[in-house]
């Protein structure tokens, strides 16, 4: 196929069409970010549980709705058992002084057979739109949509209420300085646990909106969830630092986590218009991710390098053995 | 106030970075005794403090503050009872935080975080009135990041911080150490003034024997994590650097010509 006709096999109209799909999985991916957000920017950790609690959301919603549970009912047990998971990261990491990175891998593994055994030891559980009534789905994409926004913007309610209790502001100074925290009399250990906990409850929402909006829960819906949240957080404060420079309220900071999930999601929707393998999403996605993280330390590289001191140098001496001849 | 009873801590214990730190550091100090500590390299100043404090438990003997044991109470449980300014400037407070946001993590010190609001109104007021009395101008910079603030102004501010909730004892681990000494000299002095206005039971750990000797009411010196040298009263009043060297000499022996340098 020539690149001509690869280009006019392309339809604008099929983009504009699937790019409505791709904000609304983008939201509700932007709901785990803002659960991502909680340990990697304020916690200062990265909880790899997500992974795995992404589908205990999904599984659990599925389950229960199966069993007839409202699906309102069963998305609050969802966040529920991902508030458990996180609390078992927690004390892991806490109790029993696993690093942070080595309890949340252990806790998402072992939430693969958990989740296996929620979905009575099937890979997948269709649910359809059609026999059970679902808060968002697929075939409705505006509701979903606008369902996706709403839960979006009461997670970002309550978070901008809660960081800014005492509480909330307790997680954040651990997350910022460890010494300094329990010179100010705060319990690090119950700070780093609350925070996971909360974290992994958001991370189970937005699963079990996804295996509601997909109409199935799928053992492997979670794998990578970590590095979405994360595009999804980086994509959003770079455009925060790209429009405003400086401060913000922490709530627009936080609606721009939401966005960074919908801008993710509408570049995969444009990837696989252009008919891309979608097997190297992944791939993509990850060197996107890496190249952000390393972002921020090549650029103080960049003015404290050892490279720049000996070509600064070299060309001192360049300057000085030709000043030399020219004598 | 404070009684420290015949202290021990060993770390690395059986393996050979072995280091016997405390050897029984026994102390008192009144209500109101605003006390320097002296002594060479690893004499245990710091470990000293540390304990107090709860950055480890000790080994053996006990910590008293204002008659309860404390001995056996983790770090943040004991804050409630201290106020403590580090060496690391970088230590004391939430770079990424405001001033604000910090001093109001410092006010509620000791208390149970709740779901309230983190802060209120009629703080700000009050934080505006405690950095006024600073006369650096960061009562105006309240929703400054203290990142953005120098290590002399973040010390000041940490200092504020340890006595906005009255603490019961005040602990200055080489606060000034790593300022230059134009700063160091104000910082010393807003210390002086905060534990004068406030009454504070204070330990000032120094390098500086001048520094030990112009400030506070009683001065010890630890050599091999003990106390070999106490002075209160007239005594200290008197006292001079030879004086300090001559005492510091004949508690420690005669291995002492390497620590001068770094006591002058």
């Amino acid at each position: 196929m020539s690149f001509v006709a690869y280009l006019t096999s392309l339809n604008p109209l099929k983009l504009l069409g699937n790019l409505p799909g791709g904000v609304a999985q983008g939201l509700i991916w932007g709901i785990m970010a803002l659960g991502v957000y909680i340990t990697f920017r304020l916690l200062d950790v990265a909880d790899l549980s997500v992974d795995g609690t992404f589908a205990t959301g999904g599984a659990v919603t599925v389950m229960l709705i199966l069993a007839g549970v409202p699906a309102p009912a069963a998305i609050l047990i969802a966040v529920l058992s991902g508030i458990l998971a996180g609390f078992v990261t927690g004390l892991l990491h806490t109790l029993l002084g696993i690093p942070a990175i080595l309890a949340g891998i252990l806790t998402q593994f072992a939430l693969y057979s958990i989740n296996l055994h929620i979905m009575g030891m099937a890979p997948n559980k269709a649910i359809s739109v059609d026999k059970y009534s679902l808060i968002v789905s697929s075939r409705y994409i505006p509701l979903a949509i606008a369902v996706g926004a709403g839960f979006a913007l009461v997670v970002i309610a309550v978070m901008y209420w809660y960081f800014g209790t005492e509480q909330g502001s307790a997680i954040r100074a651990t997350g910022a300085n460890l010494a300094m925290s329990k010179a100010q009399g705060i319990n690090i250990n119950k700070m780093k646990v609350i925070a996971l906990a909360l974290s992994n409850g958001l991370v189970a929402l937005s699963g079990g909106l996804m295996a509601q909006y997909q109409g199935f829960a799928d053992i492997n819906m979670g794998r990578g969830a970590i590095v979405i949240g994360l595009a999804a957080v980086i994509i959003g404060e770079v455009i925060v630092e790209a429009l405003f420079k400086k401060r913000l309220n922490f709530a627009v900071r936080l609606g721009f986590v939401v966005l960074g999930g919908v801008i993710y999601y509408a570049v995969v929707v444009v990837v696989l218009w252009m008919k891309l393998n979608s097997n190297d999403l992944k791939l993509f996605t990850a060197v996107v991710v890496a190249i952000f993280l390393a972002v921020p330390y090549l650029k103080s590289k960049k003015k404290n390098s050892f490279a720049k001191i000996a070509k600064q140098n070299a060309k001192l001496r360049a300057a000085a053995g030709k000043g030399e001849k020219d004598a | 106030m404070l009684e420290v009873r015949n202290v021990f801590k060993t770390f690395n214990p059986g393996t050979i970075n072995e280091k016997r730190a405390l050897c029984g550091v026994s102390l008192t100090l009144k209500d109101g005794d605003f006390v320097t500590v002296i002594g060479g390299n690893g004499a245990g100043k710091s470990t000293t403090l540390n304990a107090i404090a709860g950055v480890w438990p000790v080994d053996a003997g006990a910590i008293l503050i204002d008659g309860v044991d404390v001995s056996g109470m983790p770090e943040h449980q004991r804050a409630q009872f201290l106020g403590r300014v580090f060496q690391d400037p970088m230590t004391g407070t939430a770079a990424n935080m405001s001033i604000l946001e910090n001093m109001a993590l410092a006010y509620r010190r000791g208390q149970r975080r709740t779901l309230r609001w983190g802060v209120t109104k009629a703080e700000k007021a009050l934080y505006h009135d405690k950095l006024a009395t600073l006369n650096l101008g960061l009562e105006d910079r309240l929703t400054a990041k203290v990142g953005l603030l120098s290590g002399g102004q973040r010390q000041a501010i940490t200092l504020l911080m340890a006595t906005l909730r009255q603490p019961k004892l005040l602990l200055l681990d080489e606060h000034t150490a790593a300022l230059d000494p134009k700063t160091a000299e104000k910082v010393l002095a807003a210390t002086d003034k905060i534990i004068g206005e406030n009454h504070l039971t204070a330990m000032m750990v120094t390098h500086n024997m001048r520094d030990a000797i112009h400030h506070g009411n009683r001065l010890i010196m630890l050599h091999d994590g003990r106390v070999v040298v106490d002075i209160e009263g007239e005594a200290k009043k008197n006292l001079t650097v030879p004086d300090l060297l001559a005492q510091f000499e004949r508690a420690s022996g005669s291995e002492f010509s390497s620590d001068r340098a770094l006591l002058s």
